[in-house]
This record gives C-alpha cells, structure tokens and sequence, in this order.
C-alpha cells in the first residue's frame, strides 16, 4: 500500500497529497499523523491537497478528523491549495468542512499558523506581565 | 439516446477498484469535453456511488460510455450490485441518513452532481444505478 509522506519542518508537520489515495492510505495518513505529532510535538500541520482533482465525502471526512485529532494533541491544522472546482464540487456535495481551517496556498498556511502561535504567545506573555505588575 | 458504443467495464470489489472507476471516469469526461467543474462534479459523484457499490452492494460492476442526445455529448455511469437492495429509498436519499457510518452524503450528494439519476433497487434483489452528465 502507498503511504502519503509527513514532513517536519520546525514546528509544523507538513503533508502533501499527490496521489489519488485509496479509503485505506487515507486512514493510514491519520493514524501517521497522530503519532508524528505526539512524537515531535509540533503544533501545526498543513495539508496540501492542490494535487488533488477530487475531494468526496470520504475523503472531507478524513480531513475533518485529522483537523479533530490534531486540536486534541495541542496542534492546529490548516487545508491549503484547495482547487476551485473542487471546492464548488464540496459545497453542491453538502460537505463545507466545518471545523477546517483553510488557506489558499502552503506559504499563506504556514503565516495563519505562526499568526495564531504569536496571539497565544502574546497572551500568556500578558498574563505574565500582569502578574508582575501586581508583584510590583 | 443513441446506444453507447465502447462501453468500458470495471468490477468493483475493493478499494483499488473503487480508484480506478475515478480515473476512468476522468478519462472519458475529458474526452467527450466537460468543462472542468462538472468533470470534478462527475468523478466526485462516481467515487461516491463506486464506494456504496464496494461497501454497501458488496461489490459489483461499473459501466462507463459515452452518450449523445442530439448534438449533446454526455456521459453514461452504471453502478450495479447484487447487495441487499435499500429497504427505504426516500430515507436512503435524504442529506445525513447513513447505515454504515459515514456522512450520509454519498447518495444524496451524487444526485445533486449530476444531470440524470436512475435508482433500481428491491430488498434482497441488489441495487442498479445510472447516472448521466451532458456538456453543456
């Protein structure tokens, strides 16, 4: 069976699709992933499906789980390169990936992820700060 | 409706298949020159319609031929089983409705991708769908 390949590349895993994958690779992926990210606990995955002409209800339900798993783990993950056709096809097919971030390409994916990262990080450093105020 | 000529037949009996029916289908939508959209639409609906084939029929065949009507080109699917039929086919169809853990969009999805859509089916008897999709 073919396996789709997962990339770390600093704190994000990345995955991109490039074969029209069996039911089977496609729920190989998801179990690949959760242990990639409970291995190298990155926060961030991006899955890049611009290879792919179609997206059907399988595998949307996949992707949707991933997304799930993923938050779970402490990780956020981001859909990117999505086709046109394919997602006007997704949409008439009653599937609009509730749940799923997107972004239009790899590059613009991985800004949402380090953005979000950066706002969490503002956060805590807020709390901290006011800590020190009141220790102050 | 002319009668199809080079009829192209695929078994369907595991996931692999189930990828074929998919190239396939792209194959032939490309060559009888369905825009882009409703190439995506129409292998979507095929890998759905295979995928009930494989998991609810049990298995079955597909048949893929070109059609015409007129002057219009089109595209003729059958998916054909020998399953258990559906009991309630009003049920089958509606968005959400599944008996085999899945999204309960394959069924009523397919029919909103495609131009024409044919159900024969009867308890015990299997199940035999056909579906068309014309150039515009």
């Amino acid at each position: 069976m073919e396996r789709v390949p997962v990339l770390k590349i600093g704190d994000i895993l990345l995955v991109s699709i490039q074969i029209d994958m069996e039911d089977q690779v496609a729920l190989q992926l998801q179990e690949d992933l959760a242990d990639r990210i409970v291995a190298t606990g990155c926060h961030g995955v991006i899955i890049d499906i611009s290879a792919l002409d179609i997206v059907d209800s399988f595998v949307g339900r996949t992707l949707a789980t991933i997304a799930s798993i993923s938050r779970v783990l402490d990780a956020e993950t981001v859909v990117v390169g999505m086709r046109p056709a394919v997602a006007i096809t997704l949409v008439e097919l009653g599937l609009s990936l509730p749940g799923i971030r997107t972004a239009l390409n790899v590059e613009l994916g991985m800004e949402l992820l380090a953005r979000e990262r950066y706002d969490d990080d503002e956060a805590d450093a807020e709390a901290d700060g006011d800590e020190e105020a009141v220790t102050l | 409706m002319t009668a199809p000529e080079g009829t192209q037949r695929i078994p369907v009996s595991s996931d692999q298949d189930v990828v074929r029916v998919r190239q396939l289908v792209r194959t032939v939508s490309v060559a009888v020159k369905l825009s882009l959209v409703d190439q995506t639409k129409l292998v979507t609906a095929a890998s759905e319609l295979a995928r009930n084939t494989l998991v609810y029929g049990g298995g079955g065949m597909v048949e893929v031929s070109r059609v015409e009507n007129g002057r219009r080109q089109g595209i003729k699917i059958v998916f054909a089983d020998q399953g258990p039929g559906i009991a309630d086919l009003q049920l089958a169809l509606t968005d959400g409705y599944t008996t085999g853990g899945g999204l309960g969009l394959g069924l009523s999805g397919a029919r909103r991708l495609v131009d024409e859509f044919d159900i024969d089916t009867a308890v015990g008897q299997g199940t035999t769908i056909s579906v068309t999709k014309w150039c515009r």
